[in-house]
Parts: C-alpha cells; structure tokens; sequence
C-alpha cells in the first residue's frame, strides 16, 4: 500500500484555506508557475467571485518527504459554510487528520471552534497552523493564547505560515506526513467505501467520490449502495489529480473517484456505503444522514412565459445538486413556479445566483420561510413549509416550530448589543463563556426562522464586523404561530402571505405595507394596502390615486418624445402582476425582502486587509441580501458605486 | 420678413383660405409692423401674452410689461386682425385661482377668437430626447426646480386649475378643443394645431422644424450653425428622421386623440386586445365618452389624458 495521508483544512471563512490548498498543490509540483492561477480547487465562477467554497473539491499530491519516500497526500477541500455541515462531516470521515488554520489577525472565530469539535468528533489528528504570518497587523503570541486557552490545542505545535507568501509551506507537508496517521484498512476485507461527494458529468454522469476504508473495487464490479440500495456496474476508478486520473483499482485507504453509470446525483446519498453486490459487507459505515432541507421559498419566473424554462434549469440544476429539492407551486399573482427547499440560506442563495446567472433566468423568490409543525384539533400532526397551507385557523390546537443552538464569539464591548439583537429574535437560555480575555461566546437559543432573514448581517453590523456566528439545529418548540396575509385593495396577494410568531406579525405587516407603498406606483383610484390575521387588520398604508396626468404642450417634437416614453411605461407594464384591479410591479415583491444598508458597515474600513472588507460587502450586497434585485452584472455594479465610500 | 414671405409664396400656391399665422411677443408689436404683416398676407397673430400681472411677468422672465400687452393688443385690433390668438400660462407658484380667473377675464375682454392657457408644468419623468433628436431644452423652471427653488401646486391643485380653466372658458362660449387649447367656435380652431394631433402631413422650415409625411417623421438642425453648413452643402438640414411601424402608429393615434375634442376613431381602439372592458371601465368612470364612432376625453379625463393610452395597451 502507497504511503497515503487522507487531510482536510478547516477554518472559519477568510482565514485562507483556499490559499493553502494552491500552495500545497503549488508546492508538490502538480502544476507548473506559469499555469497557476488563484484558487485552484474553486472551480465554479461564483466561488472564486465569493471567496468562499462551495463544493467539495479533493485533491490528490504525489510528495516526496524529507525522508526521502513518496507519499500521495489527499487533500480533501471541504465547503466553508453551516449549510453544509453534513457534507463536512461525511468529507472529515474520511480524512485521519485536519490542518486547522487560523488568520494570524483575527484569530479564532465562531467557524474554528465549531470546525475543532467537528474534527474532534471524528478522533481525527489536529495540526494548528497560524496562517497570514505576513501581515502587519499578525498577533502571533495572542493567537497562539487563544490556540491554548479557547482550544485546548498545544501552542507550540501550531505551525506558523503564510500561505499567500508561501511561507512555511514545507513545515505544513512536513507536519502532515510526521503526524496525520497513515491511511490503512483491511485489503482482504469486503469492500466499504464511504461516499463524501458527487458530482455531476455531462458526459460520464455522476461521479462519486469516496473513501474506501477496506476491501478494493475495479472497472466491472458490481457495487451496491447500502441505503439507497442500488446496483451499479463499475466502468472508471481513479484518482483526483488536477483532472480525473484513472486507475486499475481503488484500494483500502485510498481517497478517488467511481464512475458507474449513475444518471443524476441525485440518484447517491453523500454519506452512504459503497460494497460490492456479490460480496456485501456486513454493515454500512457509521454516520449515515438523511439530509432535510430546513429553509423554503418558492421561485416564479419573472415572466409567465419563462415557467417552462425554469422548469428545466431547475431539473438540469438539480443533476448536480441532491440537497435542493422543489416541486410545482401556483401563485394567484405570480403564476405557476416552484416551491424548494433548501439546505439553509447560503444554499438559498447559491442556488437563486446560479439559476440567474447559469441558466440566464430572471427569477423572483419569494421570503424565506421554515417548516412548522402544526397539531390539529382532530389530534393529527401536520407539517407546513409553504403559508399556502397554512391549516384552517379554527382547526390549529398548537403550533411548533424549529430551534436553533447559536454560537457567537465576539469581543466583549459588543455584548449588550448583541444580547440585544439575539432577544429580539426571541433568543432564550443564554449562556457566556469567556474563552479568553477580551472574548465573550454567547450562545442562545433562537428559532431558526429568525436568523434566516437579516440575522448575520446585522450581526456583523453591530460588531462591525468582529462577530461570528455558527449553529446547529436542536428541535421543536411549541410556539404561538399566525399566518400574515398581506391585502391590496382586500384582494389578498398569496406570494406575500407568510407564517410569523404572533409577536413579529406586526412589525413584518408594517414593514410589508410600507415597502408596498413605495414600490406601488399610483393609479386611476385610491390603493389601500393591509396586513392581516384572518379578520383582523394590523397594519395599513395607502396610495393615493393619481389626479393629474397630462403635459400641457404636444407640438412637433414632443409627440416622438412622448410616444417613447408611452412605449417605455408599456414595457414596463409588461412585468406587472394584476391583483385584483391593481398593478403591482415586481419590484415591489422584491423589495419586500430587501434590507437597507446599514451606514454602521462602512465603518469597516479599519480591517488591516482590504479584501476582507470587499468580501464583506460583497456577501452583503449579494449574499445576504438575496433579493437585492438585478442582475449579478447589475449588482456587481451597485457595490462599485458603493465601493469609494470605504476606502 | 419680406424677403421670408417672397421666397415662401415663390415655391407654394397659397390656397385663399390659408391659415397664415404670425407668432409674436408684446414689445413686438407697433402699428407699422401690423401693416406690413396684414400686406404681407399674414391674417392670424399669435401673441405671447403669458399674463397680465406684473410680479407674474417678472418671474416668467418676460420683457414685457401689462401695459405693453394691452397697447399691443388695441393696435392689434385696430389695425383689422380678425383672427387673434392669445398664450397664457397659469398654476403658477404663489398664483390663487381667484387672481387666475382675473388674468383670464382680462384676457376675455379682448374677445380673443383663440386661447392657449398651458400649465407650468416641469416636464419630469419624460424620457430625455437622444441627441440627434431636438431636444427638449431644460427650461430654467426645471433647473430651478431641480435646485428646489421652485415649488409648484401639488397634483390635486393642478387638477382644480386645470379644471377650473376648462369650465371658465366653456362657460364663455369657447370650445375646449385640446388639453390648453380654447376657440370661439369651430372655425377659430387652430388648424397649424390640428395637423399635429391627426397625422396630417406637415412640412416645417427652419432649424428644430419637424416635418411628418406618410408615417415618416423628420427634424433638422437645433443649431443655426449646422443648419446653415448643410443647407450650404446643398444637402437638405435633416437632423434624424423616424419612421412609425403601425403598431407606432396606432399607439400615437390614441396618445394624441385622447388630448383632443375630436377623440379617437373606435376603428383605432378596436385593435387593441381587450378594449371593451377597458372602455366600458373608463366610460363608467366618467374619463371618456363614446359619441358617433369617436373615443373622447371628458373635462376629467382630459386632466389624466396621458395616462389614458396606457390603459389600452397590453
Ligand atoms: N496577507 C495574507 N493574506 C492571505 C493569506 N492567506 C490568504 N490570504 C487572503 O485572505 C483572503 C481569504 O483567503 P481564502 O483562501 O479565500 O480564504 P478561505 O475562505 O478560508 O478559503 C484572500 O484575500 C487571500 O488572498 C496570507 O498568508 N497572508
Ligand atoms: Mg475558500
């Protein structure tokens, strides 16, 4: 067996994890200076725009030790987000041990920690690596303080690198090879391959990517998936270079891929166990999860005529992303589209930004919403992700709702404001941990449905910038659920209804009624816009009619002038919904869901790296504000307006 | 101005009922002047009266004064036009319909055979001509009120002033045959204006002139300068030029229709999908009325009369 060293890099986001994984490859000679371009492993657009990964991506390097022996070194990129836990822990699974890296400026956050107990979990050997040596601003000793004290880690183990400089690169390949363990595994034992990730080929199909932890599999064997419970005939096995590289075979402890005629990914299960049909192994690897997805919205074409081709983009969409799920949903007033479901918001939006951009669509989605459980009067249980559903009012004995375990890590002058902000979101159960001086943990207990919408972005607003968040899903909670119903003119609008605790209904109804009236342009007669539960109205607005339209002069040039403008206002009529008499644009719907952009960001500019900045604004403008409406071209240009005023 | 009118009647025959119309301001008028113009052929004036309050003319910037106006127009009347034709401006910042109806009863005084009131309106919202087109000059009212040194009446007063006017002049005989335009019957109606507002073919001279043929539309130059240097070339000044599809047509047919007493031939809204509801919804309304095969505004639908087109349009 080939001296093999299954890794991953775990860090909080923009501590530089896609730097390191281009220097080690870089380092091992896998690809020549001059073909190097940034972020090797973040191959799709939208995540080298990010900065942040989004897939899974794996790698093998061929490295020739100190020691003087070859060793193929596996790294396992994982993707950098609590949406795709699951996905990280199924890829740490697979590894024997983890570089955890930590910005020699920032030092440890949210992401570390909750990546450390990951890592933890699954007995896996742990190498410190202080990463952005080079920067002014590197606090080395505090960040070695809080390796010691917020991590129990060793600090003197902790290697210290700069991976944009390419310093301490070899002591990195040097530390993986002495202390992450072997790869090793039964050979003469049944097959077991652990599937961490797959992939989606227009030619090949799917293909898988696993660990296999023993036995071996070849071109022509007949594999079975344990859960699944399918059988495939193996036609490709090999490795990951910076391209596909076949093999003869996959054998214990090795880290590759299995080509088997699978026609979506959707058809495997990340976390499932690849055996061989004729000689199956007694058990499945442990660990294996049925993932859920845990936020919804629905998605309607901007123009009824596009339904058909957002059918397609979502099923094509769909080959290469199992998490997402969607089946047909209907609007009075924006028409047939989808409902999904999504792993949670960073996946809600990847997925909006890829249909746009990917597939060329102008979509509208509408407010992010959780699935609620509903008891009946009659003793049934129903569960409710589309208000659409929403049970009869009168039938409801009980609602619950899904919480979340919150974990921030800020410094300790921001925690007022922040207990403050997690109250609101009717946070309960806090708890303080101060892990070292000068730095507060809170965690909270918060439905989840208040930290999908706006949640981290004021977060970060509040602790310009210092805060980090990460959480988990814990259970459901009994809580007091209404369902607001927005009216124009008392037709009720169905794309805008949605399920709140009773306490936030009315701040949602004002706010829905305020951004209506702005975006409503006016017409022939008086709108009245309403919030309501059932019967009951909570908030209102109204937009008067228009009195007076009319230029006084129309002579010679005026008239082509005003016949532009007419066939201007028609195009623009073109994209307005009826309901019931009156029009409502469809940037109305869109700026329901969007939020201002708090003055308190710009004070970020005192980071010691730019960039991160720029990323913080970037995932402010498109990340977080989802529906910031627009084209990414469109919205790439708002944040270059923006941009001067941070300098 | 001689040799102008000389080189006009070389070129045209003049029919004996042609509509030969003189824009002038107050300060240009004297007795000598109407003599020539009535010898010249010239049997309709045109005068830029704007107001008869001081203060008003002042922040219209006019060079004139009331006194002025009123001398111009008895030498006017003396010197035999039959056919006068006065240019108001009213909703003015400050202006009270009272001192409005003053303004239009002086004006009535002179038994002009033709008004045109126009609102002070700054033409926001209004797709900005590309500049190959003329373009609609920012007037120092829009510039003033972009620096928000300029407020107008608000929308519902607009509407009382507009309506008020309507009804004022009705009431005194005239007829509302256009959003600002009024005459003292059907013959005084503005035939220069009429062509504009129903396809009639039209041939306009000099720089900024628009010109309309057999659905082709074309302007020349603003500027006297490239004017002049084309013309010098033996090319013809032509600016740009549009020609109208059907559908362009059509669309025009109602925007210029629903500001005019003459309306909209039911030919014309036949061909826009759904127009029946939408009629029938308007005509309810009190917007528009339906008399001998033609679409037309009310007084009420005359204050919302570009907004009306929209309506029919998919
Ligand atoms: N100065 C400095 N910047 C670095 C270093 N490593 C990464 N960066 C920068 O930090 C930012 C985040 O890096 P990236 O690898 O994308 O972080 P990831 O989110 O953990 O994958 C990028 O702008 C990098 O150029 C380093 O060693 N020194
Ligand atoms: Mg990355």
């Amino acid at each position: 067996m080939p001296n093999i060293r299954n890794f991953s890099i775990i860090a909080h986001i923009d501590h530089g994890k896609s730097t390191l994984a281009d220097r080690l490859i870089q380092w091992t000679g896998m690809v020549e200076d001059r073909q190097f371009r940034d972020q090797l492993l973040d191959t799709m657009d939208l995540e080298r725009e990010r900065g942040i990964t989004i897939k899974s991506n794996t790698i093998s390097l061929p490295y020739t030790a100190d020691d003087g022996k070859e060793y193929e070194l596996n790294l396992i990129d994982t993707p950098g987000h609590v949406d795709f836990s699951y996905e990280v822990s199924r890829a740490l699974a697979s590894c024997e041990g983890v570089l955890l890296l930590v910005d020699a400026s920032q030092g440890v956050e949210a992401q570390t920690v909750a990546n450390l107990y990951l890592a933890m979990e699954h007995d896996l050997t742990i190498i410190p690596v202080i990463n952005k040596i080079d920067l002014p601003a590197a606090d080395i000793e505090g960040v070695k303080e809080q390796i010691d004290r917020e991590l129990g880690l060793d600090p003197d183990m902790a290697i210290l690198c700069s991976a944009k400089e390419g310093l301490g690169i070899d002591e990195v390949l040097e530390a993986i090879v002495a202390q992450v363990p072997p790869a090793k595994g039964n050979l003469e034992a049944p097959l077991s391959a652990l599937i961490f990730d797959a992939n989606y080929d227009s030619y090949r199909g799917t293909v898988v990517s696993c660990r296999v932890f023993t036995g071996q599999v070849r071109p022509g064997d007949l594999i079975r998936t344990m859960y699944n419970n399918t059988v495939h005939k193996v036609e490709e096995v090999g490795v990951f270079r910076l391209t596909r590289e076949p093999r003869k075979e996959l054998t214990a402890g090795m880290v590759g891929y299995i080509i088997a005629n699978i026609k979506t990914v959707s058809d495997t299960r990340i976390g499932d166990t690849i055996t061989l049909d004729a000689n199956p192994a007694l058990k499945p690897l442990p660990g294996f999860k049925e993932v859920k997805p845990v936020v919804f919205a629905s998605i309607y074409p901007i123009s009824a005529d596009d339904f058909q081709d957002l059918a397609e983009a979502l099923e094509k969409y769909k080959l290469n992303d199992a998490a997402l799920v969607f089946q047909k949903d209907a609007s009075a007033a924006l028409g047939l589209g989808f409902r999904c479901g999504f792993l949670g918001l960073l996946h809600l939006e990847i997925v909006q930004e890829r249909l746009e951009r990917e597939f060329d669509l102008s979509i509208i989605m509408t407010v992010p919403g959780v699935r609620y459980e509903f008891i009946l009067a009659d003793g049934r249980e129903v569960t409710v992700d589309n208000p659409m559903h929403y049970p009869d009012p009168s039938s409801i004995k009980g609602g619950r709702e899904p919480f979340i375990r919150a974990h921030i890590l800020i410094p300790e002058r921001f925690v007022g404001a922040v207990m403050k902000l997690c109250l609101e979101r009717r946070g309960v159960n806090s708890s303080f941990s101060y892990p070292s001086p000068g730095r507060v943990e809170i965690t909270f207990e918060m439905p989840l449905a208040e930290v999908i919408i706006d949640f981290y972005d004021r977060l970060k607003t509040i602790t310009q910038g210092y805060g980090s968040f990460d959480y988990e899903l814990l259970d459901y909670r009994p809580s007091d659920l209404v369902k607001l119903d927005i009216l124009v003119n008392s037709e009720k609008v169905d794309a805008l209804s949605m399920i709140v605790h009773r306490d936030k209904a009315r701040d949602w109804g004002v706010r829905v009624c305020d951004r209506l009236r702005d975006e409503i342009p006016k017409q022939q007669f008086k709108i009245a816009i309403q919030g309501a539960i059932g019967g009951q109205i909570i908030s209102r607005s109204t937009i008067s009619a228009f009195r007076k339209d009319v230029t006084a002069k129309c002579y010679g040039g005026d008239i082509t002038r005003k016949r532009k403008l007419l066939e201007k206002q028609r195009a623009g009529k073109k994209r307005m919904k009826m309901v019931g008499a009156v029009e409502i644009p469809q940037s109305a719907f869109v700026a329901v869901l969007k939020t201002e952009i708090p003055r308190s960001l710009c004070a970020c500019a005192f980071l010691p790296d730019q960039v991160p900045i720029l990323r913080l604004l970037f995932h402010h403008f498109s990340r977080v504000n989802p529906c910031l409406p627009g084209s990414p071209g469109e919205r790439g240009a708002t944040l270059q307006r923006h941009l001067p005023r941070f300098r | 101005m001689c040799a102008l009118v000389e080189s006009l009647r070389r070129p045209f025959d003049f029919a004996p009922d042609t509509e030969f119309t003189l824009e002038v301001n107050p300060d240009d008028v004297t007795p000598e002047k109407l003599r020539l113009w009535r010898d010249l052929g010239i049997n309709r004036l045109s005068l830029g009266v704007q107001s008869f309050d001081e203060p008003e003319l002042r922040f219209l910037k006019r060079r004139h004064t009331a006194r002025q106006t009123i001398r111009a127009l008895e030498q006017i009347r003396t010197a035999g036009f039959r056919n006068l034709g006065l240019d108001l401006m009213y909703g003015l910042p400050g202006q009270s319909l009272k001192r409005w109806t003053e303004t239009m009863k002086t004006a009535l005084s002179f038994a002009p055979e033709h008004l045109s009131c126009y609102q002070l309106t700054i033409a926001a919202g209004e797709t900005p001509a590309p500049p190959s087109e003329t373009p609609a000059l920012p007037t120092p009212f829009a510039r003033l009120a972009a620096r928000g040194e300029l407020t107008l009446p608000d929308d519902e007063a607009q509407r009382d002033f507009f309506l008020l006017t309507g009804q004022f002049l009705r009431d005194h005989g005239y007829v509302h045959y256009e959003v600002s335009n009024f005459a003292k019957g059907e013959r005084y109606c503005c035939r220069h204006n009429l062509k504009y507002w129903s396809h009639t073919p039209y041939l306009g001279l000099g720089p900024a002139a628009h010109s309309s043929m057999a659905g082709r539309r074309w302007w020349n130059h603003c500027s006297l300068q490239s004017y002049t240097a084309t013309l010098a070339k033996g090319e013809l000044p032509v600016a740009g030029s549009e020609t109208l599809t059907p559908e362009q047509l059509r669309l025009e047919a109602l925007c210029l229709g629903f500001r005019t007493r003459e309306g909209v031939a039911l030919e014309i809204i036949r061909q826009f999908p759904g127009w029946e509801a939408v009629l029938s919804e308007l005509q309810g309304s009190g917007l528009l009325q339906l008399t001998a095969g033609r679409v037309a505004a009310t007084p009420e639908g005359l204050v919302v009369a570009d907004r009306l087109p929209l309506l029919f349009v998919d």
